[in-house]
Order: C-alpha cells, then structure tokens, then sequence
C-alpha cells in the first residue's frame, strides 16, 4: 500500500507538471489552431529569470512576478512579430515558425543566463509530508494546487466571458468570429500573452522540484503536448486529465513494469487511446471543412 | 513561354541535381566539403521521402527519424551480431522499415492533423527508446561502430568516395520521386492533400494511398540512414530522436512543401546552415532560430515553390510587356 | 533560372566554407565541445577554462614564441556533428592536435578521423573505451568510471555493505558506468540485488527508489549519470527515507550539485579528483599548488565554482601544451610521441604516467573518496 501510494504521489507530482504546460497548449490552440511548440520556452523562462531575478536581489515572489510579466512580454512578440505576420499560412508552416522560435528563445537564454543547472527554494520548506508510509513534497501540492487552480480560472474564463466566448467564436470559425465584430488579432494576442503566463507560472512552481536549465523547455514541450493530445486538443479538463494520466502512466510503469521503459509505456499507451479514441479522451470531433 | 515549359518538366529537376552533383566539386579544395555535402545528399535523401508523405499526401510525421534510425542500426547490428554483409543488411533494413510502416501505418494514418503528429511522435520516440536501452546490441547511449561497406572487394570509404556513392543514390531516389508524381499514384496523393473527402468522392481509396505514402517514405529515410551509419561507420540514438525527427519536417517544409527539389534544397540549408553560423559562437542557436522563422515568415510556401512563383511572375509581366 | 539558381548555391557553399586566413607564426589547437545540449554541463567549463589558458599563455608569449590559435566547435552533444567538425579541424583548419569530445559517444565517433589523419587527440569523455584498446592517436583525462566503481566498491568492502541496489541514469555516461560497475562487481566484493534506471531529465525518481528501498536485505546505493540532475536523485534518496549508505558519482563533482540537492547531500559521498578539495589538501600533497592555483583562476575568471570536468580539460590541454614544448615541432606525430612519453604530469586529477599501453596515465590512488559535510566537501578515509 504505502508503495502505491508513493507511486501514485509520484505520478500526481508529475502528472501536474505535464498538465500546467498541456493547459498553454490548450488555450493557443483554441484561439488560433497554432500547436506552439515554444510552450516549454515560457516555462523555461518563468523558472530562469526567478532563478536570476532571486540571484541579483529581488525578493522571490517580486521576482516571480517579474518572471510572468517578461513571459507574457515575450508571448505578445511571439504573436504580433512571427504569428500574425504568417496569418494565413498552413498550419505545418506554423509549426515550423514556433519550431524556430523555441531555438531562438533557446538561443537568447543561454547567451543572457548560463547553461547550468539551477533551483529554487521549495515555497513550504524541504520537509517531506509522510502518509502511511509514503512521503510527498509541500511542493508537489504546490504544483497539483497550481495546475487545478489554472484549469479553473481557465475554464471559468472560456465559459463564463464575453472574451471567453470570443476566443472559442474565434476558434470555431475566425471568419464568423470577425463578422460578428470580434476583434480576432486581440483575441489571438490575449491568447498568446494569457499562454505565456500559464507557462511561466507552471516554471516557477516545479523549478524547486524538477530544476530548470535553459534547455528545459523541449521535453516539457514534448510531454506537454503528448498530455494535450492524450486529453483531447483544445479541451482544458482533456489538458489536466491527460497530463495526470501520463505522469501515472509514467510512474507506475517505473514502480511495477520496468524503469528503463517506462516512457516506452506511456507513449504505448497514448497510441491504443488515440487508436481507439481518434480525438483523444475528451477532445472534439475534428470535421473536415469541404 | 517555351522557358515555362522547361520549368515545368520533371527532368529539369534531375538535370540541375546531376549538374550540381557533377559540377561541385571543381570547386572543393579539401575533403571537408565533400564530407558536408555527402550529409546533404543523405538527408535529402530522407527528405524527399518524407515530402512524400507530406508534400503529397499532406500527412504529417513527427517521428521519421525512426526509421532513420532502424535503417542506420540495421547496417550497424546486421553485420556485427548477425553475420550479414553491409549492403545486405541495407536492404533488410529498408525492408523492415516498410515493413513497420505497413503495419503501424494502418491504424495510425486514421488519426488526422495533430492527433497523426503525436501518434508518429510517439512512434520515432519507442524506437529511440529500445536503440539506446538494448545496449547489448546496439551499444546504448554512446552508439555503436559500424563495419565499412564493402562492394565486390572495393572498400568504400572516404569522404570523396561517399559523396560520389551517396550523390548517385540520391540522383536514384529523385528520379523515383519525379515519376511517382505523374503516376496514377502520385495524382491520386496529390488530390487528396487538397481535399480528402473529395478525393473520396470521385472514387480514390484513401486509406490505401495514404498507406502507400508512408511506407515509401519509411524506406527512404531507413535507406538515407543506412547510408549515414556506413559513411561515419559508428552511429548514436541520436540519429532516431525526436530533434532529427523535428530538423526533417523542417528541412521539407523551409524548402518547399510538396517540391522534390525543395527537399533538397531545404536539406542543404539545414545541413549547411550549423557549419556556417559557427563564426556566430554562443549566438549560434540565436540567429539559427531566427533564420528558420524569417524563411517561413517571408518565404511560406518554402524556398523553391515562392522563388519559383515570384520568376514565373517576372516572366509573366514580361510576356506581357 | 538554372544559372542564377546554381549560382546562388555556389555563394551559399563559398559563404558556408569561408574560413579566416590564418598569420604566419601561430600554432592551430583544435576544440570540439558539447557547449550547449544535454552535457552542457561538462563542454562548458571545459571550453572556458581551454580559452582562459589560450588567452594566459599568448599574453605570456606564446609556445616557444608562436601563439596559439584556438579553432572551437560545438557539436551540442551531436556525434554526427561532432563527426563532421572533426574532419573540418583536419581539413580546412589543418590545426596540429584536438581537445575534447565532452561525452564518450562525440569521442567514440571522431577517434576514426583523428587516427587517419595521425593527429594527437585528448579526449575528455568518461569511458573506458575510449582508450582500451589503446589507439595510438587517442588519449584522455577523466578517471574511467571503471575506476569509480573500483573506488566505491573499496569503500563498501570495508563498510561491510555488500548488498546493493544501483539507480542508473539512461544517459550515455550512466550507463556506461552501471555496466563497468556491474562487471567489476565481482572482485569488488559486492552483489547488486535492485537495478533500476531512470530518465536523464525525469522530474522525480521516488517510484525506482521506492522499489529499490523495498529489496531484502539492501545494504548500500549507488547512483550513476551526469549533471546537475544528479540533485533530483538526491533529494528523492532522502525524501522517502531511504538510510542506506549512499553514493554518488564523479559525473556530479561539482559545487552546484550540493547547492542543488541542498540538505539532501550531507553524508553523500563520492569518488572524486584532489580538485574539489583544493585549499584543504594537506600541504605536502603535490597536487595542492597546482589545483589551488586552478580553482583561483577558473573562479575568478569564469565567475562560477570549479567543477572537476574544467579540470579534466585543464589536465589535457597542459599535457598537450607541455608535449609541444618538448617536441619543439609543429608535426602532429612528433607531438604525439612526446604526449605519449608524459611522465610524472601533476594535474587536477592526480599525477599522469603515460605510456605505450596506458593513453590515461592515473591508478586509483588518484580519486579521493569524499563526503559532503555540512555543503562541503570532506576527505574520508576508506572505509571509515
């Protein structure tokens, strides 16, 4: 039992990282049809410039803030100097821009920080928290508390705002959108800025856990999106659930099949859902316009 | 007009790539280049397969680094562990590439857009996953070396060599390309990148060419590395990962989605592109990024389709003037 | 079209393959480096400490009058790249010896291209095979982790731990290391009874650990793999209360690791070079002059703790330095006789013994067994 359960704290710790950058995916994809592969660059850059911030003298949670406004600062470039100029192009040209992007921000990190590794100080203290006979971080809940939290503002925000309904009007149909007098390029941008602040928010909460590096962000980017299309693209509950089911799948397939396959499992997995579920667990129906 | 005619032709592409391949190195003065542009017949190689599957059929792949892989480990393993000669162990390799292909493509190539992305993803990721993990045989993490090719008691080796070997390979591989384009298959690929359900509609079956799409691109990439594990003669994971599945879409889609010599051309830009931006030092990855946005930015459609429109516009104009 | 196209690939190829006119009276010295990827960690202190030397030796006047001219690449942690700058080094900057290949897999992929152009390479990667067989041409620093096992195992043997689990990271140098530790298992006395691995960058370790803290009879652990993610292990060992003896590896030797494991890291210990002692070595060892004057410089100049890898590209650049001196030649081959002949080299890492059959040079005598004390570093004597 107590070895379940530090499996099942395990996979929840994980799980949460993967769905606090699957819920960025999400809200981008909704609003632009754009998978952005520079998602883990803003969780990167949430994680480093704390880390730096912290480093020069500024109190953590002033350098925390610090962190969202330059993510957010860097998701509105994103948009209005690389998205928005390539308005109209196939969706695989941009992926590629975003592809490019990441290497970019990649690039200007390890040039402006370092390339080590670094950490942060844990927001309760290092004191594991023992629950018959299993042991899980303060932090980790800070993480699980973190994702919940996202997935409810963002949720609330899409059901319940005029904006909210404008982004998903802009998803559906970005023609309809504009012609019923939604401003779809501030929609967009709102999007990219809002995604960035996901995603900075998610660094700063696991850095004390998983450490950030200016190369971070790429597996993030890579477990995040696996997490989003396993959730189902473009559904907020689809991005939690299915980044808590791939941190499981993952930790579970450590603790009771093999270590050393444990990815292997989860990605497994991910294709007999997607074989069976072609949309993902909770993701719409794609239809294909004529 | 008659300029536009020759444009037009299938075989002005494979004249300029043999010309290329012919014509380059007079102007080599040491190995090195023969050494950078073998890589770039290789990938390219790779990346007229995969144009393929993407140009054509309009179907992603995230993960064609695997058999990229499969077809380098193949040439490695087969003559280490198994007895079978370099060459043999290539067309095994490309064999059990389309083999794969044949059998995950079917129910993977039912997933669309990105749902298809993650699925190929997570594919290329199992690969690499088992080619870094079996180290008993295939050397783990830190690769394997891989035994020289040997053609009727000629050792092939040599930067020189190899650029010949590979650049005749490719001028092979482009040549197929160019047909399957005006094949019926190739027509078929081509209707249902525009429209699937229309191409349902006027009687093509789908699923089949799809399939067909995929396999052919698995065995251009396993054959591409094949030829990169027996030219460096020692070969890491690396080759099967995620970033070599990634640095591929790109090659195909900065050259030109769709175009056999944007797949060329788009290798030749990424292949090339690290070796030059070296005088960059630490702002290399920086402006590397950059550049891949700019040329999709300014440049959308690819490299050679936009030139290509933006000549035929001149020639227009001059038609008409 | 066919002109101007051909034409634009010929000023793209002229433009890739452009390289600098070199002066006269300089000496080329060749770097390939893992500066950024995933063995950042190792390729940069590694390039900034060659750089740093480079820059004191030219300001001093140069080998024998001529400046050395650094010719450094980065291949990422790309063999395939690593592959092609190697054969660039040879080709078109025609330089007379090579420093690097941060990892075993970037070494292992170059060697071939050194050992046809007979020019001398040190190599600062970690395995063993990297000079058994010996290759005439191939050389390096670090300890092997052969050596590592070796060292932990002694350690073991006289703590009486002889049941013990390994967590092994699935990066190249962590599992190049679990299998040397595997095969020497054996004659080090000891009997591995849990084997789990895990991901280079994976967030949180605790199910392996679990499992391995649930075997029978468990007496001692060892991690292998490199970086700083090491910490992550760390901290997951102390979070589920796991008490056995536990070992680290000298792929972790560095400050930063303590910082980053934090609490976690006391009683931790280790195989590591003299280095990371530095000022608390005993003043008769012959190490100490030439470490402390290492650690001063690196940390001044670099502006960040010395790690034990700077030090290995410190070892193998003066070996290097020293060997051209003596050859007093620019030829390659007389250069590699002369590194061939290093005797008695005093580096960071111990005191190198070259010869014919032995491209290393270091016994275990070399690595120190260390423990992390209250965030620092402290000697202790095997087995106590």
């Amino acid at each position: 039992m107590a070895e379940f359960l530090q499996f099942l704290f395990s996979g929840l710790t994980v799980g949460a990282v993967y769905a606090m950058v699957a819920l960025g995916f999400t809200l981008i994809y909704n609003a632009s049809d754009v998978v952005n592969f520079a998602q883990g660059e803003f969780v990167m850059i949430g994680g480093m410039v704390t880390v730096f911030a912290a480093a020069a003298g500024l109190p953590l949670p002033l350098a925390a803030v610090l962190a969202v406004l330059i993510a957010v600062a860097v998701g509105l470039l994103l948009h209005a100097l690389a998205i928005e100029p390539a308005r109209g192009a196939s969706a695989v040209t941009l992926i590629i821009i975003t592809i490019g992007a990441s290497i970019f921000l990649r690039g200007v990190a390890q040039v402006l920080f370092d390339r080590q590794a670094h950490g942060l100080p844990a927001f309760s203290g290092d004191a594991p928290i023992r629950f018959m006979g299993a042991a899980v971080l303060p932090q980790s809940l800070w993480v699980l508390g973190g994702a919940v939290a996202t997935f409810l503002l963002l949720y609330l925000f899409l059901d319940r705002t005029l904006l909210g309904k404008a982004v998903l009007a802009t998803a559906a149909n970005r023609l309809a959108a504009r012609l019923v007098g939604i401003n779809t390029r501030t929609v967009m941008a709102l999007a990219f800025g809002a995604s960035a602040a996901i995603g900075a928010v998610a660094g700063i909460l696991i850095t004390p856990i998983t450490l950030t590096s200016y190369d971070a962000g790429t597996l993030l980017a890579l477990k995040g999106f696996a997490a989003a299309m396993l959730g189902g693209m473009g559904s907020p509950f689809g991005a939690v659930l299915g980044g808590l089911l791939l941190g499981l799948f993952e930790s579970f397939s450590a603790g009771y099949v093999s270590s050393t396959y444990k990815d292997a499992v989860a990605f497994v997995t991910i294709l007999l859902v997607l074989f069976a579920m072609p949309s993902g667990l909770l993701g719409r129906r794609a239809v294909e316009r004529v | 007009m008659q300029m536009r005619a020759v444009l037009a032709s299938r075989f002005f592409s494979l004249f300029v790539l043999a010309a290329m391949i012919g014509l380059l190195p007079l102007a080599f003065p040491s190995g090195y280049y023969f050494r950078v542009a073998a890589l770039v017949w290789i990938s390219a190689l790779a990346a007229i397969g995969l144009n393929i599957l993407m140009g054509q059929a309009g179907q992603v792949s995230l993960g064609h680094a695997g058999f990229f892989g499969i077809g380098a480990y193949a040439v490695a393993i087969g003559p280490a562990h198994l007895g079978v000669p370099p060459w043999a162990a290539l067309v095994l390799g490309a064999a059990l590439s389309g083999i794969l292909a044949l059998v995950i493509g079917k129910p993977v190539l039912r997933l669309r857009g990105h749902y298809l992305a993650i699925a190929t993803l997570g594919l290329g990721v199992l690969v690499a996953i088992v080619l870094t993990n079996e180290s008993r045989w295939t050397g783990g993490p830190d690769g394997m070396p891989v035994q020289r090719l040997v053609l009727f008691g000629w050792r092939v080796a040599g930067a020189e060599t190899w650029y010949w070997v590979s650049g005749a390979v490719l001028l092979l591989g482009t040549w197929l390309a160019l047909n399957l384009t005006d094949t019926p298959t190739g027509r078929a690929l081509r209707a249902l990148h525009d429209s699937e359900v229309a191409a349902r509609v006027v009687g093509i079956d789908v699923a089949a060419y799809k399939l067909r799409a995929f396999v052919i691109a698995a065995v251009y990439a396993s054959v591409a590395g094949s030829l990169l594990a027996l030219m460096n003669s020692f070969i890491t994971p690396d080759q099967a990962g995620f970033l070599h599945s990634v640095e591929l879409v790109t090659m195909v889609v900065v050259g030109g989605l769709g175009s056999v010599l944007g797949a060329i051309v788009g290798a030749a830009v990424l292949v090339t592109l690290p070796q030059l931006l070296t005088v960059f030092r630490e702002y290399e990855h920086l402006v590397l990024g950059l550049l891949i946005m700019l040329f999709m930015i300014f440049l959308r459609e690819g490299i050679v389709p936009s030139l290509r429109a933006i000549f035929a516009a001149r020639l227009r104009t001059r038609a008409a003037g | 079209m066919l002109s101007r196209r051909t034409l634009a690939g010929a000023v793209l190829l002229a433009f890739a393959f452009a390289t600098p006119a070199s002066a006269q009276n300089t000496v080329k010295i060749g770097t390939v480096l893992s500066v950024t990827g995933p063995a950042a960690f190792l390729g940069e202190p590694e390039e900034k400490t060659i750089k740093m030397y480079t820059d004191k030796i030219n300001a001093e006047g140069g080998i024998k009058g001529k400046k050395i001219e650094l010719v450094s690449y980065d291949d990422g942690g790309d063999a395939n790249k690593a592959r092609t700058f190697a054969t660039r080094l040879v080709e078109e900057d025609k330089v007379v010896a090579v420093l690097g290949g941060s990892t075993t897999g970037t070494t292992l992929a170059m060697i071939p291209v050194f050992e046809e152009a007979k020019i001398p390479f040190i190599s600062f990667g970690g395995a063993i095979e990297i000079v058994e067989p010996v290759r005439k041409f191939v050389y390096k620093t670090p300890h092997t982790d052969k050596m590592a096992c070796q060292k932990i195992f002694e350690d073991m043997r006289l703590r009486k731990i002889t049941k013990i689990g390994i967590i092994s990271s699935t990066d190249g140098f962590g599992k190049s290391m679990r299998e040397q530790c595997l095969k020497v298992a054996k004659e080090g006395g000891v009997e591995f009874v849990a084997d789990e691995t895990h991901g280079p960058r994976d967030a949180d370790v605790t199910p392996q650990l679990t499992k391995i803290k649930n075997t029978p009879g468990l007496q001692g652990l060892v991690h292998t793999g490199f970086g700083q993610h090491g910490a992550v292990v760390t901290r997951n060992v102390r979070q589920i209360g796991l008490q056995v003896p536990f070992y680290q590896n000298h792929g972790v030797a560095s400050k930063s690791y303590i910082e980053l494991s934090g609490e976690a890291a006391n009683g931790v210990r280790l195989p590591a070079a003299a280095l990371l002692l530095a000022e608390k070595l005993a003043d008769n060892d012959p190490q100490k002059p030439v470490v402390v004057a290492y650690k001063q410089v690196y940390e001044k100049t670099a502006n960040q703790p010395v790690s034990t890898f700077g030090g290995h590209a410190y070892d193998g650049f003066f070996i290097l330095i020293e060997a051209m001196k003596r050859a007093n030649s620019l030829d390659p081959q007389k250069i590699n006789a002369e590194i061939e002949k290093t005797k008695g080299f005093i580096g960071t890492a111990g005191i190198v013994n070259m010869s014919p059959t032995d491209h290393l040079g270091l016994d275990l005598t070399a690595f120190k067994m260390l423990e992390i004390r209250n965030g620092d570093w402290v000697e202790v004597k095997a087995g106590s």
